[in-house]
């Protein structure tokens, strides 16, 4: 197992290297001459000069490159040039927030949607399961932001029980950080459901059908048991994996939900460092965003292999 | 109907004659059972009515082709059922109390004491998730032993299925077990609680003979010990016949003939049942003794309305009644009923394939057509080398059939994947075909070498296009291999059609559409489009049913006599390679070990391998060889024995020269090549027949 989990890990590293290069190239080589954009077309061509000898965008690329690379590696982004702050710190707050916000919607989605792939495996082709499907299929392909302005409306304008902005006021306690945050999240849980609860009653339905759920009802155990011991552990393995890749999902959910409810997370952040041009903002989130995105694959592929001995021992031969 | 709606006298059907001297009551009494699919909205019966008994310490057999219903009834008996299926009518009883009527408390303990069942595949009827020990520990917590007491008494019975290593076993996974292995572990989970009654459906199905014939020993031992009777589901005949003192022929739902197994096998008195047996090759028959007969058409399909005999559509005797009326379940002598109004001239049932004679043909004249010299393949595993095939050097002669057998592993596969250029050999290696060296990459040889060597696969749909018509998956070989296009196109695929028995209206169905030997045909044609010199065949009928796969040998025989094309045969079933194959080389961990004509092979002597091979095959009656068994497992081919690699399990095995010196391929006799120590007179003097024992071993006792 360790040679796999190492290959895997070597492979994070590259596709970050990769992402890193595609970024740098994004944010230095196309926007031309960075003074010149800073400070307007009818700057000092002198004043254009020295911003850009400041900034290091007179040095030739691969140097550029290279000290922008090393920068990072040590977790020295750079100055975000919109609000004059280090870029590592900016991005320090924003990532607590969408944090706390993806943590609050994975917490309800991931045993939600489990178990309503459940409910639906032991109820195959009945009502209940056919409802669980269509429903979670329904409100995964309504985006996001449909969904936001949705429950915007249903629970702050119509109800009027929670909060329609996501940031708590300052100094609120857990509890009433907790209560704006239901929200936003409930629009992320939404879309997300149906996912995970299909990938769950696919690998329920696999692991129903399995001989060896046969040899263990044969045994004389008990349906329950036999759905405890036997089916759960099998069938929730191609879920850690789906639920893993959803959080590429979330991420991108998180810009669109932070920027309805106004909420100063990552994806706000990132949003607003495209529209200013904020380049080295931008390139540090977009490189904390896959940090974190592949992370979270690489810990999948750990649980994955934990959970499944055929990957932790190798075969027979 | 028949007599079985009175309980009584279904049992008393199936009681032996009195010659048996007591009347045996029944663990399992199955009484006019029926039941249907329900597939698209409308129900569909499979099980047409069946009833048979298997009394208390008995051995009953369920034989007949793919999807006649035999996993069916078995999976009705511990009620666990596909939820589509609908029980009809009837009812099936064990010990007395009818399975059908049971709570779930009741079918709960049936299952964990009464009844047990093991099936095909045993790597996936274990879960793959937990420790070995620990599965078959469950099966004692059932009834309530703590932990402990549960994982010893696990411990015990893996002893008991003859697992050398029991503490090693109990810690390990599934995977980590070889397909024999695995299938000890269920037998001791179904064994556990002592079981009245146990049904093995296709328990060997899928394992090696060597292994087979290992697994139906300590079926046999374990049931004379434990006193269990046995429901055993084969589509193998001569594996029932062998293992059960009663035989029931299971057709389209219907159980058609049923007797001793004895009784069945030499005087079938149903004509499906003399089509089955038919259509297997008998022990040491060859093609030259006449094409194999075949059962023509298909089974029913489930839910088809049949007014009269559940055969009539497939049998050489139908008369217009058997269209009109089913015939009853007639009481024959000796115990015996068969469902046949002309049972007593069953045996007189027509041949199908009344062909010529075809000559074997040793031709031993002329150049070899292909020409192998050491030919040697190693692949890296995690890190390590392994020698799939190791210094092998052969020669095909044109026109012949050499047969390639030996277990699995044994690099048969390899060798047949090296020849076609789809993995290249070890440097060092020389193959010529006609003479001409052949290029070590498909990608790198001429046209008229890839036109050549042709290659028929073990799984017919996986190797057909799903996309393309017949027509089109014939024709675009056709084109690829010699660039016809066009009227010439479609005239070429007509006679190949034609000369693979394949129906022309068959060329505008895709492969879906297609029953598995239907495929194999057209896999069959593809493979001859080009005009090949070699066609590789690898285990082109081990997917297949008896009697689709005796058409198959058939055609495969014919076309080799009308085209003079060479084969390659690969095959794990003993009957079948001597049937098809002039000539037969024996693999052993990527060596070969003995080379000759298919008869001398046959009859000896032989190495000692080929012996354990030929020992473990299963056989239908009148066997008088000394049955020899291999045990422990196939070595790790990355770290191969020393000396002579067989000497780990060698049954004829001398001494210090075994382990120190690896023998060589030494021609013994004309032809005859051997790797073993011992001379050829002595593998003689020791491969005697033995004096004809009185009955066939391994049988269970009267
Ligand atoms: N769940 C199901 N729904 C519909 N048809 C089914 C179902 N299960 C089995 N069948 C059909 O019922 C018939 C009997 O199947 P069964 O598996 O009992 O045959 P079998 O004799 O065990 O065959 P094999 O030798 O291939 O194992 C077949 O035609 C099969 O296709
Ligand atoms: S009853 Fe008629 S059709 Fe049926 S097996 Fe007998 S002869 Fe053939
Ligand atoms: S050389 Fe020895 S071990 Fe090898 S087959 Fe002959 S007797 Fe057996
Ligand atoms: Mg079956």
């Amino acid at each position: 197992m360790g040679r796999f989990l190492l290959r895997r890990f070597g492979l994070a590293l590259v596709t970050l290297w990769l992402l890193s290069i595609i970024v740098f190239v994004a944010a230095h080589v196309f926007p031309g001459d960075v003074g010149r954009r800073i400070l307007g077309p009818f700057a000092d061509p002198a004043a254009v000069a020295s911003l850009n000898h400041q900034l290091g965008t007179d040095q030739p690329i691969l140097s550029q490159y290279w000290s922008w690379l090393s920068g990072a590696v040590t977790g020295h982004l750079g100055t975000s040039l919109n609000y004059r702050d280090s870029v590592a710190s900016l991005l320090g707050r924003a990532i607590g927030n969408s944090a706390k916000l993806g943590v609050v919607a994975f917490v309800l989605v991931v045993p939600l949607g489990i178990l309503g792939g459940i409910v639906a495996a032991l109820n195959r082709d009945r009502f209940l399961d056919r409802f669980i499907t269509v429903a979670g299929l329904s409100a995964a392909v309504i985006p996001e932001f449909v969904w936001a302005i949705v429950v915007i409306i249903l629970f702050g304008v119509v109800l009027r029980v929670l909060p329609v902005t996501a940031q708590a006021p300052e100094g609120s306690g857990v509890l009433t950080q907790l209560e704006y945050l239901i929200l936003p999240a409930i629009a992320l849980v939404l879309v997300l459901f149906g996912y995970i609860a299909r990938i769950t009653r696919a690998g329920m339905i696999e692991a129903l059908d399995a001989d060896y759920t046969r040899t263990a009802a044969l045994k004389g155990l008990s349906w329950a048991t036999v759905i405890r011991r036997h089916v759960l552990r099998n069938a929730l393995l191609p879920t850690v994996a789906v639920v893993a890749s959803q959080t590429g999902y979330l991420i991108g959910g998180l810009v669109v939900i932070e920027l309805i409810f106004n909420y100063p997370g990552i994806g706000y952040l990132l949003f607003t460092a495209a529209q200013k041009k904020d380049f080295p903002l931008l390139q540090g989130g977009v490189m904390f965003v896959g940090l974190v995105y592949l992370t979270a694959t690489l810990l999948a592929d750990i649980a994955y292999s934990l959970l499944n001995p055929r990957i932790r021992y190798g075969s027979a031969e | 109907m028949d007599s079985s709606k009175a309980s009584n006298a279904g049992i008393a059907r199936s009681v032996p004659p009195a010659s048996v001297g007591e009347v045996r009551d029944s663990v399992l009494e199955v009484d006019d059972f029926r039941l249907a699919f329900q597939v698209r909205g409308r129900d569909r019966n499979a099980i047409r009515g069946v009833s048979f008994s298997v009394g208390r310490n008995d051995s009953y057999g369920l034989v007949g082709e793919s999807g006649c219903g035999k996993s069916t009834v078995a999976l009705a008996i511990v009620k666990y059922l596909p939820r589509n299926a609908h029980i009809q009518s009837g009812a099936i009883r064990v010990n007395g109390a009818d399975v059908f009527q049971m709570g779930n408390a009741e079918l709960r303990r049936l299952r964990a004491t009464t009844v047990s069942m093991v099936y095909q595949n045993p790597g996936a009827a274990l879960n793959p998730a937990i420790r070995v020990g620990d599965q078959v520990a469950e099966t004692f917590r059932v009834s309530g032993s703590h932990r402990a007491e549960a994982l010893a008494r696990a411990r015990a019975m893996l002893v008991k299925v003859q697992i050398s290593d029991p503490d090693g076993v109990m810690r390990r996974y599934p995977h980590q077990l070889s397909g024999g292995m695995q299938q000890r572990v269920v037998i001791a989970m179904a064994l556990a609680h002592n079981p009245a009654l146990l049904i093995l459906d296709e328990p060997t199905t899928g394992l090696d003979a060597t292994v087979e014939a290992e697994v139906l020993d300590l079926i046999v031992a374990l049931r004379k010990e434990f006193g269990i009777s046995i429901l055993l589901i084969s589509h193998n005949l001569g594996l029932v016949a062998r293992m059960c003192r009663r035989i029931g022929v299971l057709y389209a739902g219907r159980l058609v003939e049923e007797g001793s197994s004895d009784a069945v096998l030499s005087d079938p008195r149903h004509p499906y049942t003399v089509g089955l047996l038919r259509a297997v090759p008998r022990w040491g028959t060859s093609k030259s003794h006449g094409l194999l007969d075949t059962i023509p058409g298909l089974p029913p399909a489930i839910g088809a309305n049949i007014p009269g005999c559940v055969f009539a559509d497939r049998c050489g005797l139908v008369q217009d009644i058997c269209q009109q009326q089913e015939p009853q379940l007639f009481e024959l002598d000796g115990g015996r009923t068969s469902r046949c109004f002309f049972h007593e001239k069953a045996h007189l049932l027509p041949t199908v394939e009344a062909g010529p004679k075809i000559a074997s043909r040793a031709l031993a004249v002329g150049a070899p057509l292909v020409r192998v010299e050491h030919l040697s393949k190693t692949f890296r595993q995690d890190g390590h080398p392994v020698k799939g095939v190791v210094d092998v050097s052969l020669s095909i002669r044109p026109g012949e059939a050499l047969g390639l057998v030996g277990e699995s592993g044994s690099g048969k596969t390899t060798l047949a994947r090296v020849l076609l250029g789809l993995t290249p050999p070890d440097a060092g290696a020389t193959i010529d075909i006609e003479g001409k060296a052949l290029r070590p990459q498909i990608s790198d040889r001429p046209d008229d070498q890839i036109r050549a060597l042709q290659m028929v696969f073990q799984n017919p749909g996986g190797s057909l296009n799903r996309r393309h018509s017949v027509r089109r998956i014939i024709g675009r070989a056709l084109t690829r291999l010699i660039g016809l296009a066009g009227r010439a196109r479609e005239q070429r695929i007509l006679e190949l059609a034609q000369s693979v028995r394949l129906d022309r209206a068959l060329l505008d169905l895709w492969p879906v559409q297609l029953s598995g030997g239907l495929k194999q045909r057209v896999a069959i044609a593809r493979a001859f489009a080009g005009e090949p010199r070699l066609v590789i065949a690898d285990e082109p009928t081990s997917a297949l049913d008896v009697s689709v796969q005796a058409a198959i040998l058939n055609l495969l025989v014919k076309l080799q006599a009308d085209k003079g094309v060479t084969y390659l045969f690969i095959s794990h079933d003993l009957g079948v390679v001597r049937y098809l194959s002039d000539r037969i080389a024996v693999l052993y961990l990527g060596r070969l070990m003995e080379v000759g004509d298919a008869e001398t092979v046959f009859q000896g002597p032989h190495h000692p391998y080929t012996e354990a091979l030929l020992s473990a095959a299963p056989i239908l009656k009148g066997e008088t060889r000394e049955r020899i068994r291999l045990h422990g497992e196939i070595p790790n081919a990355s770290a191969p024995p020393s000396g002579c690699v067989f000497h780990t399990r060698c049954p004829r095995f001398i001494g210090d020269i075994c382990v120190k010196e690896e023998p060589p391929l030494a021609e013994q006799e004309p032809g005859h090549f051997i790797r073993c120590h011992h001379p050829i007179e002595e593998l003689r003097r020791m491969q005697r027949p033995a004096p004809a024992p009185a009955t066939v071993p391994g049988e269970p006792s009267r």
